[in-house]
């Protein structure tokens, strides 16, 4: 590419205040704020947003936090997990109420993306609140009435930990091309028929599309995880560049 | 500007013993979190080559031992990840790029940009300045260890004084350019140049 297909610099992301409009309580650790944002210009499914909040002395603190809501949703909702010790986090996920502002900028973000239009299949694997911008990949799958075979390879900890899980049921039993696969690392409720270990590379062959279908991967949840998937994926003959991860660490987001 | 909203209730850890060393809108962590877009690759030391090119032509070319016999630079820098978090004090050994220059028997840089290619086929763009005269370096060691490949191994670009997506994991190739061709992230809505000190986090800030 020469320079001179460069594309004019585009105008400054600017902040936007959010109004929270709903707090929906996914989890004990896990929130999902519903906004209000009165200049939203729309997002893909899968990009992120950075959060900004002011304390009433003027400080400030920013992280980034994955959209949940499909772009073709009236209103934008974030889903965010409470972190030991997170300074954004505990407030968000912790003290806000309906009517609380922050500001948000955005969206973020043009590779961990996925539009109908991409196609499939799809193979999303996600662990703990790495769910979010798959289940925002879902939520837009299901408004477009998309019927491209995707799966869902979801990791908890334990039944209480999983986010969306009504949800997800719903939408997995539409008959419309989508799995769901729960996999519970830390103990099973009694008559659970999901998988029960940590995700490994049997368990992305069994569930997974096979690498000759050249499915559309996208792999997000704590590092550990997502490294190990991506190896495993790779080794089964995915081709990298088909692989899309996204890691949540403690810190990292 | 208008005033930002007051998030009610929200104390945070207040600014209070916040060092001056950490950007706007950033915050410290002590450990070392682990951002990419694909697979980590396996390293492959038997096979692993660092090119140097200008434009399309090659300037040199080393081996892993040839590489590791080049003079060796250490550097005790702060890093600061678009995402937010900023690290201190972080310790990196590895080879600068005035020594590569050097090595191919170059005294200035042979074009203004650069762009660098790594192992899974990302890409960022730098200009060459802010490579040169000790503040860039081709890391093979952190903290006196060989670099883990989560964070790049076995050698990733440090530019610490720009964010750290610039400090591209895996780099393979080092290619000099006359004009500026933005890379992977750099496509994808993050600043061409990413200063952290003027928050240049996203295309247009």
């Amino acid at each position: 590419m020469m320079a001179t297909d460069l594309p004019a610099a585009k105008p400054k992301l600017q902040w936007m205040t959010a109004t929270v409009r709903e707090v929906i309580d996914e989890t004990p650790r896990v929130r999902s704020l519903v906004l209000d944002i009165p200049d939203w210009p729309g997002h893909k499914a899968g990009q992120h947003v950075d959060v900004r909040l002011t304390s009433d002395d003027g400080y400030q603190a920013q992280r980034s936090y994955s959209i949940a809501s499909s772009p073709d949703a009236p209103h934008v909702m974030l889903t965010v997990e409470r972190l030991l010790d997170g300074e954004v986090s505990s407030y968000l996920a912790g003290d806000v109420i309906a009517g609380d502002q922050f500001e948000m900028r955005g969206p973020v973000g043009g590779y961990f993306v996925w539009t109908t239009a991409l196609g499939g299949p799809v193979f999303l694997v996600g662990g703990g609140s790495g769910v979010v911008p798959l289940m925002a990949m879902l939520r837009h799958r299901a408004a477009a009435k998309s019927n491209v075979p995707t799966t869902l390879l979801y990791s908890s900890r334990t039944a209480e930990d999983i986010i969306y899980r009504a949800e997800l049921d719903r939408l997995s039993g539409q008959g419309d091309g989508f799995t769901l696969a729960h996999t519970l690392t830390r103990g099973q409720p009694d008559g659970w028929s999901g998988l029960k270990r940590r995700i490994d590379r049997a368990m992305l062959q069994s569930v997974g599309f096979a690498p000759e279908l050249k499915p559309r991967i996208f792999v997000c949840g704590p590092t550990p995880l997502v490294e190990s998937a991506a190896r495993e994926l790779l080794d089964l003959g995915h081709a990298a560049q088909l692989i899309k991860t996204e890691r949540f660490g403690p810190t990292g987001r | 500007m208008a005033e930002p909203p007051i998030s009610r209730g929200f104390r945070g850890r207040g600014s209070g013993g916040k060092s001056t060393r950490v950007p706007p809108g950033q915050h410290l962590v002590t450990d070392f979190p682990v951002l990419s877009a694909g697979p980590t690759p396996e390293p492959d030391l038997a096979n692993w080559r660092f090119t140097l090119e200008d434009g399309e032509t090659p300037l040199g070319e080393w081996s892993w031992q040839q590489f590791n016999a080049l003079s060796q630079t250490e550097l005790t820098v702060d890093i600061h990840c678009v995402t937010t978090w900023s690290k201190l004090d972080t310790n990196w050994r590895g080879v600068s790029i005035d020594t590569l220059l050097e090595a191919v028997g170059l005294s200035e840089p042979p074009g203004p940009f650069v762009l660098l290619h790594c192992d899974g086929g990302y890409t960022t763009n730098v200009p060459a300045e802010d490579l040169l005269d000790g503040k860039a370096m081709v890391a093979t060691q952190f903290d006196g260890e060989a670099l883990d490949p989560e964070h790049g191994g076995p050698a990733r670009l440090l530019v610490p004084h720009l964010y750290f997506w610039k400090s591209a994991k895996w780099v393979r190739r080092l290619q000099f350019l006359d004009s500026e061709i933005p890379g992977f992230w750099e496509e994808n809505g993050y600043h061409i140049y990413g200063d952290p000190w003027r928050e240049q986090r996203y295309d247009g800030d």
